[in-house]
């Protein structure tokens, strides 16, 4: 049934730029709050470093990364959210640039491009190979 | 020793991920998103094994990533992502029977070999 499809890859398509989105700014908002220079010698400095509010955010962004990850681990292959979800890769470089001024060699161009013709050609795919437990798939 | 660290990090990430995308499979495609319903699912999860040993699995993999980190610096990071990318994905057919053809082996090997060049 194409809407069932459809619907599926919808989902696929939301709950994957959440992932991605998540973890780059959760990334993003850790390095804010911790400087280079902070020392996490013992277990209170864990702590005291959630305080922080970048870390604070950070950490809850990190939390929604996992979670929705895990989400689609539920009706999505393996082998489909993790090269699709490596786009982050590519969002994270834009964030440095975009927002701190990183430069972006020619290699990590490269890079990018080669990242986004993978997540192009797996993304193409169905997300999801294998009949799930007791869910009917509609006519394929 | 470091060596040694960074193998168990990255078969411990490995395992992690598989089993956690094998206990989700087997809860099946979460649909509703609403607060009750994901306490359930949450209450699922918890007694699901595939899920506690994927969560141990990554304990242990924090726990030699901290190690690892005092002793060395993250630069060792970019190589033990894209072999545990390309472990995971050779596991994902064989030991969770995905269907992964020619295009997926190579879109996975496209973004193995992007993540380095971005990453170094």
């Amino acid at each position: 049934m194409p809407s069932e499809t459809a619907r599926l890859r919808l989902k696929t398509w939301l709950f994957t730029a959440i992932v991605v989105l998540s973890n780059a700014f959760g990334d993003f908002f850790m390095k804010r709050g911790l400087p280079a220079s902070a020392r996490l010698a013992g277990p209170l400095d864990y702590v005291g470093a959630l305080f922080q509010p970048w870390v604070a955010l950070g950490v809850v962004l990190l939390v929604v990364w996992q979670m929705s990850r895990m989400a689609l681990f539920s009706w999505a292959d393996l082998s489909y959210v993790l090269p699709v979800t490596s786009i982050g890769y590519v969002l994270v470089a834009l964030i440095g640039k975009v927002f701190l001024r990183e430069a972006i060699s020619p290699r990590r161009w490269a890079g990018i491009l080669l990242i986004m013709a993978g997540v192009a050609l797996v993304g193409a795919s169905a997300p999801s190979t294998v009949a799930g437990d007791g869910e009917s798939k509609g006519a394929r | 020793m470091k060596w040694l660290l960074l193998a168990l990090m990255v078969c411990a990430v490995t395992a992690g991920e598989v089993l956690q995308a094998a206990g989700m499979r087997r809860h099946g495609e979460i649909r509703d998103f609403r607060p009750g319903a994901i306490g359930r699912v949450l209450g699922a999860l918890g007694r699901n094994r595939f899920i506690i040993g994927g969560v141990a699995a990554m304990a242990v993999s924090f726990f030699a990533f901290m190690k690892l980190l005092s002793a060395t610096d993250l630069s060792y990071a970019v190589p033990a992502s894209a072999v545990t990318c390309a472990m995971e994905t050779v596991l994902a057919k064989y030991l969770l029977k995905e269907r992964v053809n020619g295009r997926r082996w190579a879109g996975a090997a496209l973004v193995i070999c992007g993540v380095i060049l971005v990453s170094l």
